[in-house]
């Protein structure tokens, strides 16, 4: 649970998190997706609750062991976080200069290997101020990669990004959780990126857990609220009335 | 409830300090961040040390040569009084003042930037202590500079003096030159560079405790600033207060 000077932002949410597929937190504006995902890896308190790791519980973990447990972890932050004073290489290797004991050369190419996995080694000597939005959320992935995380979390990966480089964010991340077999939880309201990538999707609604299901399972789901949020887009609602007018017809 | 707002701001800069002072978790990280630190508020700031220290150091002994008009008093008077003023007060109280605007609007903006981009919460993620990694440097590196500022302003505000009285010819050179020396203490020139080094700690991290707080959008930001360089200067002042009593009184 969490609130917020007495107003409930989250009530009772109770999930579970698969390895290896891309868990998918869905929502309006304002469910409160980021509120979880901020007490997932630990930036925001919650008002009471556990969290587990693997079965090490976030909550009530001393500093030096919550640090500890974030190297395991890599996000993918709505606005990227990239470093502006360094250059997209030197962003990828902070992670590694950090924390990692190998020297600067197996530093350097690891950093490199990252950025070829998500196609960004011709921008590594740029700086974050010279590339566009989807080439931040690229690097920002291959940072949040580099030292090997157990758990990637990914807040609203294509918010600002068109359609066609929201797919290619897409297709990445869900590439690398079955690359990596690491537990990806992703924040969205892009229903094309739960059609796309959502293994295991949990709807928010007003804080509360409305729903939880696959992907193939949320254009059928007899949930009012998931409905309402669904086809609030024309698209869905037109593949929903093309798939029944199909089905009605294989009937005939 | 300012008195508790207040109150709550210490006990949180206390905090904040706690995280900062302590081990950083790689030097060879550490030491990049603190030789750019030196550049970016220590060299950057020579310049306007230079100009000001010049002009205010010409405009001292300006004033005391006018308004110093005793028989009583010999005219080497004003190289003393001037150079006591400069080091005791200007080079180190104003100077800092005067940087507090420069450096801790610089250091604020950098950190609430970071902080209102998710930077903050992106070093936090990877595990690394942010207070530590952010605000230890640019600590570290504004104070170890400090005695260079000072040092700058002191030969810069004794020169405009001297440019004055070549100029004006009143007092001439040699007695300006003379009253510079005359009845030197050593000790004000160490009393001015601690106290400098001093109040050097205070703007780094009071700076940087209200960038770190930053919340919201630009903003916000343009507030923290805003708000570092108001009580920075009331510090500085009421530590230059309690400091000169101690150490001189």
């Amino acid at each position: 649970m969490k609130e917020f000077d007495g107003t409930m932002v989250l009530d009772h949410i109770d999930a579970t998190f698969r390895k290896g597929v891309v868990n998918i937190i869905i929502g309006k504006s304002g469910s409160g997706k980021t509120v979880l995902l901020k007490c997932l890896v630990g930036l925001t308190q919650p008002t009471s609750g556990e969290i587990f790791y693997d079965g090490r519980n976030l909550i009530g973990m001393r500093s030096g062991e919550v640090r500890r447990l974030r190297r395991d972890i890599g996000m993918l932050f709505q606005g990227a976080a990239l470093f502006d004073s360094r250059t997209v290489l030197e962003n990828v290797m902070f992670p590694l200069d950090m924390f990692s004991r190998k020297n600067r050369r197996e530093r350097r190419k690891r950093a490199e290997f990252c950025l070829e996995r998500v196609d960004m080694l011709q921008a590594a000597r740029l700086l974050p101020s010279e590339i566009s939005g989807g080439m931040k959320k690229r690097a920002a992935i291959a940072r949040a990669i580099v030292l090997n995380p157990k758990y990637l979390f990914c807040d609203e990966p294509n918010s600002g990004l068109d359609p066609k480089t929201s797919q290619v964010i897409d297709e990445l991340i869900s590439d690398i959780t079955t690359d990596f077999d690491i537990t990806t939880i992703v924040v969205s309201h892009d229903m094309n990126s739960v059609i796309n990538i959502g293994d295991n999707v949990i709807f928010l609604n007003e804080g509360i857990k409305e729903w939880e299901g696959s992907k193939s399972q949320v254009m059928d789901a007899d949930n009012e609220k998931l409905n309402d949020f669904v086809f609030a887009s024309d698209l869905f609602r037109k593949i929903k009335e093309a798939e029944e007018i199909i089905s009605e017809e294989g009937k005939d | 409830m300012s008195i508790i707002n207040s109150l709550e701001n210490v006990g949180e800069y206390a905090l904040l300090m706690k995280r900062v002072l302590t081990l950083p978790d790689r030097i060879s990280q550490f030491l990049r961040e603190f030789l750019k630190s030196v550049y970016a508020l220590g060299v950057s700031s020579i310049w306007i040390v230079v100009i000001i220290s010049f002009f205010i150091g010409a405009v001292i002994v300006l004033q005391i040569a006018l308004n110093i008009d005793s028989p009583m008093l010999p005219r080497f008077t004003v190289g003393v009084v001037s150079r006591e003023i400069i080091l005791l007060e200007f080079s180190s109280t104003i100077m800092c003042l005067i940087l507090s605007g420069k450096v801790g609007s610089n250091i604020a903006s950098e950190i609430g930037t970071m902080r209102i981009t998710e930077q903050v919460d992106a070093l936090e993620i990877m595990g690394v202590n942010s207070a530590n990694y952010l605000i230890l440097p640019k600590i570290s590196a504004f104070v170890a500079f400090m005695p260079v500022l000072v040092i700058f302003s002191m030969f810069m505000g004794l020169f405009g003096g001297y440019i004055i009285c070549m100029v004006l010819g009143t007092p001439s050179v040699e007695t300006y030159v003379y009253g510079i020396q005359a009845f030197f203490t050593e000790s004000f020139v160490w009393y001015s560079i601690v106290k400098s080094m001093l109040f050097g700690f205070i703007i780094a991290s009071v700076s940087a405790f209200f960038g770190y707080n930053a919340r919201g959008g630009a903003l916000e930001v343009g507030s923290a600033s805003t708000r570092s360089v108001v009580i920075n200067s009331i510090l500085i002042l009421a530590t230059d207060l309690v400091f000169t009593q101690l150490a001189m009184g």
